[in-house]
Formats: structure tokens, C-alpha cells, sequence
């Protein structure tokens, strides 16, 4: 017991108070907003939709960062690239045209589909490029190599979109199938979150399904846990780093087309923030675990939606919602003092790690 | 043996310093910070530090074809060419801070035309002051900048208003002219859209409005369905005036329009989101929206020459509202420049803080946008404030 106790830092000790105190905060904070009841019932509804629908997206970029991580121990820094250039590359040659020419309105599901398809198809062929050129020939080195490579690479497709299609915000169409409001139960609910939600959530399920139950899955789940023995049960491990890749960029293709149907408006810069924060997701959640990347993805979105007005409202903390990037990485701080290896994750190797 | 190698090359040393010393110019420089010297076939440098990437580009390259109209209609100032080094301030606190090192790395500019973004205002102003540079803003409007207890640093001038001059525009457009009693102000922080909506919501109390909330969204965001569902929970006000930049700008409006409450809200935003490419981000959603900004019905011979030439060089209307203020922006420097440069032969010589006493005397300088006065904290604008109306992806001015 002495024993136990002499090997509790003074680091621990200090973090630990840390996170009571950020605990205690969060408590006071949402007391005081409760006795306060500053929104009425829709508002909270509202909130937590909106929140729902923006973890939903974080959770498909997760997906991606969790898969790589998994498979290669690296983070792919460039993954909210393989998010924007699909679905900037769909609104510019597709979206825009089919709208201008009343094609979108007269067959929404038919231009929905080939949206969706081109975006998830450049989002992976930009995904495997980046994987065959900038990291495949790295695979043997240092891991802080192929790190810096993915923010180079990330940098390079930023910069390489916005030589392409100019640094403007283009405006994605509006379908006016996904326009207004469903009701739910009696709440009435945006029908394109509605969407989202759906199609993230399916998404998910059929990922999860695809590692763990078919063939081509097995191989990816062999490879991660062990490259050399896998190849040795011949198992083509570049194959199956390929697939993983493609697999995680084409849920980020359709996050992307999930976005723009939610938000309208896309930019060649747009995959940088969500980008660093589906990366917080997937680390909240257990970084190499695909069910902690998307529950982190959840957490994470309605932290950031419900969080401003729970937590802060009730201090009397101005402009409570510029301060929701705060939130996000308390949130990922607390998990990381009190559960280092995130949410759903499982403790790492010391070979491995 | 050593020693000896050691005293030549000290005599050496000597002697080059002595030749240097004398057969350099008679020109001695008296100037408090120092001076600038162009040889006779050197190009007088000046920089621009605007917005010319990211979502805001349009802004920040409309007022650089304003100083490069400028350069080409000045052609040469004192028998020397003008030299333009474009330098992007990014439209944040980071960007300007790296336009400034760079620019005040390179001892041969003489002024500044920048910034575009008053976030990227603040951190380079404090830059080119200290280095002993002087700036001249065509589209900074915060407040803060040319208030001495706050953001302003000796050196820095403008010729775009203060958004006090704005803000209270807004206040009484959107009272008297709209008729509503009960509004709401969102910023994103940055000291452009805060100073501008604090303004707004003080002159609005002031005049016997009623503020319901007054908030701020994050650079970057995307989601804004909370901080809207907390304006409406707040009132839901009548008005809603959000003077940010055309991402976030294209987020709220179109967001707006889904948030239970605020359906009939009318929205308005202010002159960082006039451009061909904010009219596109709001899109139908910003159908019918009230937008503050720089009066442009300017007038006379010069103006329409500018025009002439901003069709015939860029292909287009001007893009933004700022061209005007940059190319005064422009002609002020150079105006102090022939004032105070002292000729030597074809070599001339300007102090820097000659060059900064010259600019604050500024007065009754006639440019496009008015005439412009300069006061001992650099506004120098002829501040004339219309408030626009978003129809069919067109601007038109509805007020005064």
C-alpha cells in the first residue's frame, strides 16, 4: 500500500487537482445556468441536434485518422485535405453546373449520388497519391518523419486546390428536397441533419461490419497488429495500408458532401479545423479504436454545441460561444488526465507504442 | 610576427573607413529615426501589406489594383520610379505580424499601404512603428487603431472611416429608416468586427434601442445554430447586425434563416462583406440583406479615369469597396515624399520621421474619396457612410 503511494508523483497529484477543478466548474457552471433557465425547451433541442449533426462529421473524419493510426502508427495530418478536395472539386464541376441548369432540382437523388460518388472518388485518389508518394517510401523510418511529411502534405493540398479553384468561398446549391424542417415526435428537426445523421450512422455501422467481418478487413486488422508477421501469412501489407487509406479518406469524401449539404458553402482552407478537431475526436475517443473515434466524434460535437450555453451561460462568462474551441480541448484534457488512452481505448504495447 | 599582421590590418581597416567615410556624399542625415537614400536609377520602394489570399482576397486585392493604379498614374515621383512590394497580411493577427518583419527586414520602403484587416492591424502597426516605418490603412475601420490608449502606435494612419463614424450610421439607419426597437450584435473577435458591433449596440441604446444580446462566434466556425439559437432565445430581436467576414458571414446568414425565432429578423452586415464572392457565400439566404459600408458614389474627372483603368487592367467593376481609399492611400505617401525628400543630384535622400510629420500634417489633401485631414491620430478620412441593399447578387445603395 506504502508502495502504491511512493509512486504517486507529485505531476499526478497536481493533474489530478487540475481536472477536479475543471469538473467542479463545469458542475457550478451548469447549476447555475439550470436555476438561471435562460433558453426555453426548443432552443436545448436545437442545440443538441446541431451538435449531434456536427459530431456526426467529426466522427467520419475520425474514422480516417483512427484507421491510419491503427495501421501505420501515424497521424495523417493531411486527412482534412482528403475532406475538402472532394467535395470542392463536386461543387465546382457538378453542384454548381447541375444547379445553374435545373438539373439538381429536377433529379436531386440522381445529383445527390453523383456528388457523392465523385467527391468519395477524388477524396481517395487524392488519399492513395498522398500515401504512395509522400508516405510509402517512409514507412521504414522514425516516426516523426512521416509525421512531418503528413503536415507538408497537408499544406500542399491546401495550397494546390487553391491555385486550382481560386481561394474564394463557393457556395454549394441548396436542394430544395433538404430545405426546411421535418417534425420528429413533434420537433422540428433541419431535414438536412436529419440526413446527416442517418447517413453518418449507417456509415459507421457498414465500417464496422467491413473490419470486422469480411476478408479484406481481417487483412488490415493483421497488418496492424503485426506488419512482419502478416506478411508472412501473405498478406500484401502495402495492399492492405492502400485499402486502409482509401477506406478513411472515402468516409471523409462523404463527410464532405455531408458538410456541404449542411453548411452550404465550401473553401479550400475548410479542412483545417475540422480536420484538427476530428483528430481531437479520434484521440478522445482511443486513437486505432474505430468505435472510440466515432463516440469521440459525437462527444465532441455536442460538447461544442451544448457546451457554451451549459457550462459557461450560468457564470456570466460574455460571448459564452466564441469560447467552444475551449470546451473541445478541456474536454480532450480531462479525458487524457484521467484516461490516457481515451475513451474506448486499449492500453498500447510497449512494442507497439 | 603575428603582431605585426596584426597592426596592418588594423591601419588597413582604418584606411577603408576613412575612404568610405569621405568619399560618400555630403549629404548628412539629421532625420531623429534616419533616412532612406535611392541612388539615381534606383525605384522608390513602397509595400502594400493587404488581404490577397483566403476567403477574403477580393477585399484585400481590390485596394492593391488601387495602389497599383496609383503607381501607374504617379508614373515617377521626383525623376524615380515607384516600386510596389505586395505583401499579404492573411486578414489576421499572425499574417500581419509576418507582413510587418518582412517589410521592416527591407531598409529600401519608405511607406506602407496596409493593412486591410484591422486584426492584422494591431500586431503590425506595432512592427512598423517601432522599426521607425510609417503605414497608411485604406480599409482598417476599427476604432481601437487611432485611439491612443488602445491600438495606435505613432506612424500608423488611415484613410478609411472610423467605425464609430459606421457604427452609429447602422444604429440610425436601422431605427429610423427600418423602424425596428430591439436588435442584436454578433463579432468574431477580431478587432474589426468587435469594435464596429460595440459601436453599433452602444449608439442603438443610446438612441432608445433595446440590445437584447450581444455575442461572438470563433474565426473558423462553421456551425453557428448554438450562438443563434442563443440570440433568439435572448429575444428574438427585430435586427440583427453582424459585421464579420465572408466565411463566418456566409455561415450565420444562411444559418439564420433555419433558427426557430429568427425567421423575420432582418439581417445586415457591414463593409467586410461586400464583395463579388460574400454575395455568393450568403446566396439566397442574404436575399433582401442591409449592408453598412464606405459611401462610393464618389464623383469627377480622376475617379472615372481610375475606373477607366481598373476595367481596362482587370477586366471587371471594381471587386470591393476599398480601391478608392488605397489609391489616396497611395498618392498621400507619395505627396510626402516629394514634400520632404531632399535632392542630391539624382540621388534622394528622406527622413523617416520627416516623412511621418508630413503625413499627420496632411490636410486638405483632395483625393477620390473627399478631402482628407489627417488628425494627430491618423484618421484622415472624409468619412461619408451609405448602407446597401443585397438584391439579386447586386449592391445597391439605399441610404441616406
Amino acid at each position: 500500500m506504502l508502495q502504491r503511494l511512493q509512486n504517486i508523483s507529485f505531476l499526478d497529484i497536481a493533474l489530478w487537482a487540475l481536472g477536479a477543478i475543471i469538473i467542479f466548474v463545469v458542475i457550478w457552471g451548469t447549476v447555475a445556468t439550470l436555476i438561471e433557465n435562460p433558453y426555453p425547451a426548443q432552443t436545448w433541442v436545437e442545440t443538441v441536434v446541431a451538435g449531434i449533426a456536427q459530431g456526426s462529421l467529426y466522427a467520419l473524419i475520425a474514422i480516417g485518422y483512427t484507421l491510419v493510426y491503427g495501421v501505420l502508427f501515424m497521424i495523417n495530418f493531411a486527412h482534412g485535405e482528403f475532406f475538402m478536395s472532394g467535395i470542392i472539386t463536386a461543387t465546382i464541376f457538378l453542384a454548381q453546373p447541375m444547379k445553374a441548369s435545373g438539373f439538381l432540382d429536377a433529379h436531386p437523388v440522381i445529383s445527390i449520388s453523383l456528388i457523392a460518388v465523385t467527391a468519395i472518388l477524388v477524396s481517395v485518389g487524392i488519399a492513395l497519391l498522398t500515401e504512395r508518394v509522400a508516405y510509402r517510401p517512409l514507412r521504414k523510418a522514425p516516426r516523426l518523419v512521416p509525421l512531418i511529411t503528413a503536415i507538408g502534405a497537408s499544406f500542399f493540398w491546401q495550397y494546390f486546390f487553391r491555385g486550382l479553384y481560386g481561394s474564394e468561398v463557393k457556395s454549394f446549391p441548396q436542394f430544395e428536397a433538404l430545405a426546411g424542417k421535418a417534425s420528429i415526435l413533434g420537433i422540428p428537426i433541419l431535414k438536412s441533419h436529419i440526413i446527416v445523421i442517418i447517413a453518418a450512422v449507417l456509415m459507421l455501422i457498414g465500417l464496422y461490419f467491413f473490419i470486422m467481418k469480411t476478408k479484406v478487413g481481417k487483412s488490415i486488422r493483421a497488418v496492424a497488429e503485426n506488419k512482419d508477421v502478416a506478411a508472412l501469412m501473405g498478406i500484401n501489407v502495402d495492399r492492405a495500408v492502400a485499402i486502409t487509406f482509401a477506406m478513411g479518406s472515402a468516409m471523409a469524401g462523404i463527410a464532405g458532401v455531408l458538410f456541404a449539404l449542411v453548411f452550404r458553402q465550401v473553401h479550400f482552407f475548410m479542412g483545417f479545423i475540422p480536420g484538427i478537431k476530428a483528430f481531437t475526436a479520434a484521440v478522445l475517443g482511443g486513437i486505432g479504436s474505430v468505435p472510440g473515434a466515432a463516440l469521440g466524434g459525437f462527444l465532441l460535437g455536442m460538447f461544442e454545441s451544448v457546451g457554451p450555453g451549459l457550462f459557461l451561460e450560468g457564470l456570466g462568462i460574455p460571448a459564452p460561444h466564441q469560447l467552444k474551441d475551449v470546451i473541445a480541448f478541456t474536454l480532450l484534457v480531462l479525458v487524457l488526465i484521467f484516461r490516457p488512452q481515451g475513451i474506448l481505448g486499449e492500453r498500447l504495447a510497449v512494442e507497439k507504442a | 610576427m603575428k603582431k605585426k599582421l596584426f597592426v596592418i590590418l588594423s591601419l588597413l581597416l582604418l584606411a577603408v573607413l576613412a575612404l568610405s567615410a569621405c568619399g560618400g556624399s555630403k549629404f548628412e542625415c539629421e532625420d531623429e529615426i534616419g533616412c532612406v537614400t535611392y541612388g539615381p536609377d534606383e525605384p522608390i520602394r513602397i509595400a502594400s501589406a493587404l488581404v490577397i489570399s483566403g476567403p477574403n482576397t477580393d477585399l484585400g486585392t481590390d485596394s492593391q489594383y488601387g495602389v497599383e493604379i496609383a503607381i501607374a498614374f504617379k508614373e515617377t515621383v521626383l525623376g524615380h520610379e515607384i516600386e510596389l512590394q505586395a505583401e499579404d497580411d492573411g486578414c489576421s493577427a499572425e499574417g500581419g505580424q509576418a507582413a510587418g518583419q518582412k517589410i521592416v527586414s527591407d531598409p529600401t520602403i519608405i511607406g506602407v499601404v496596409g493593412t486591410s484587416c484591422s486584426g492584422a492591424g494591431v500586431p503590425m502597426s506595432k512592427v512598423i512603428s517601432d522599426a521607425g516605418y510609417a503605414m497608411v490603412s485604406p480599409s482598417n475601420t476599427a476604432p481601437s487603431l487611432t485611439s491612443p490608449d488602445e491600438a495606435w502606435n505613432p506612424g500608423y494612419l488611415r484613410t478609411a472611416h472610423n467605425d464609430k463614424v459606421q457604427g452609429k450610421a447602422m444604429a440610425e439607419f436601422a431605427l429610423n429608416e427600418l423602424g425596428v426597437t430591439t436588435a442584436a450584435a454578433i463579432h468574431d473577435g477580431d478587432p474589426y468586427t468587435e469594435g464596429l458591433a460595440r459601436v453599433f449596440a452602444d449608439e442603438f441604446e443610446a438612441m432608445g434601442g433595446t440590445i437584447v444580446e450581444f455575442t461572438a462566434v470563433n474565426k473558423g466556425d462553421t456551425d453557428m445554430r448554438p450562438v443563434l439559437a442563443a440570440v433568439a432565445a435572448a429575444g428574438p430581436p427585430e435586427f440583427l447586425y453582424y459585421p464579420v467576414f465572408t466565411a463566418e458571414g456566409g455561415f450565420l446568414t444562411k444559418q439564420a434563416k433555419e433558427v426557430s425565432g429568427l425567421e423575420d429578423t432582418i439581417l445586415s452586415a457591414a463593409d467586410g462583406m461586400i464583395s463579388s464572392a460574400a454575395a455568393e457565400a450568403v446566396g439566397e439566404a442574404g436575399e433582401g440583406m442591409y449592408f453598412s459600408g464606405p459611401d462610393l458614389s464618389f464623383s469627377g474627372g480622376v475617379y472615372e479615369d481610375f475606373i477607366a483603368k481598373y476595367i481596362e487592367d482587370y477586366g471587371s467593376e471594381p471587386i470591393s469597396v476599398f480601391h478608392a481609399h488605397s489609391f489616396d492611400a497611395a498618392n498621400m505617401i507619395f505627396a510626402c515624399i516629394e514634400e520632404v525628400a531632399v535632392q542630391d543630384g539624382d540621388t534622394i535622400h528622406i527622413g523617416r520621421q520627416d516623412m511621418r510629420t508630413c503625413l499627420y500634417a496632411t490636410s486638405g489633401f483632395e483625393g477620390i474619396t473627399g478631402t482628407l485631414t489627417c488628425d494627430e491620430y491618423g484618421d484622415c478620412a472624409d468619412p461619408k457612410i451609405s448602407v446597401s441593399q443585397l438584391t439579386g447578387g447586386e449592391y445597391t445603395p439605399i441610404w441616406p
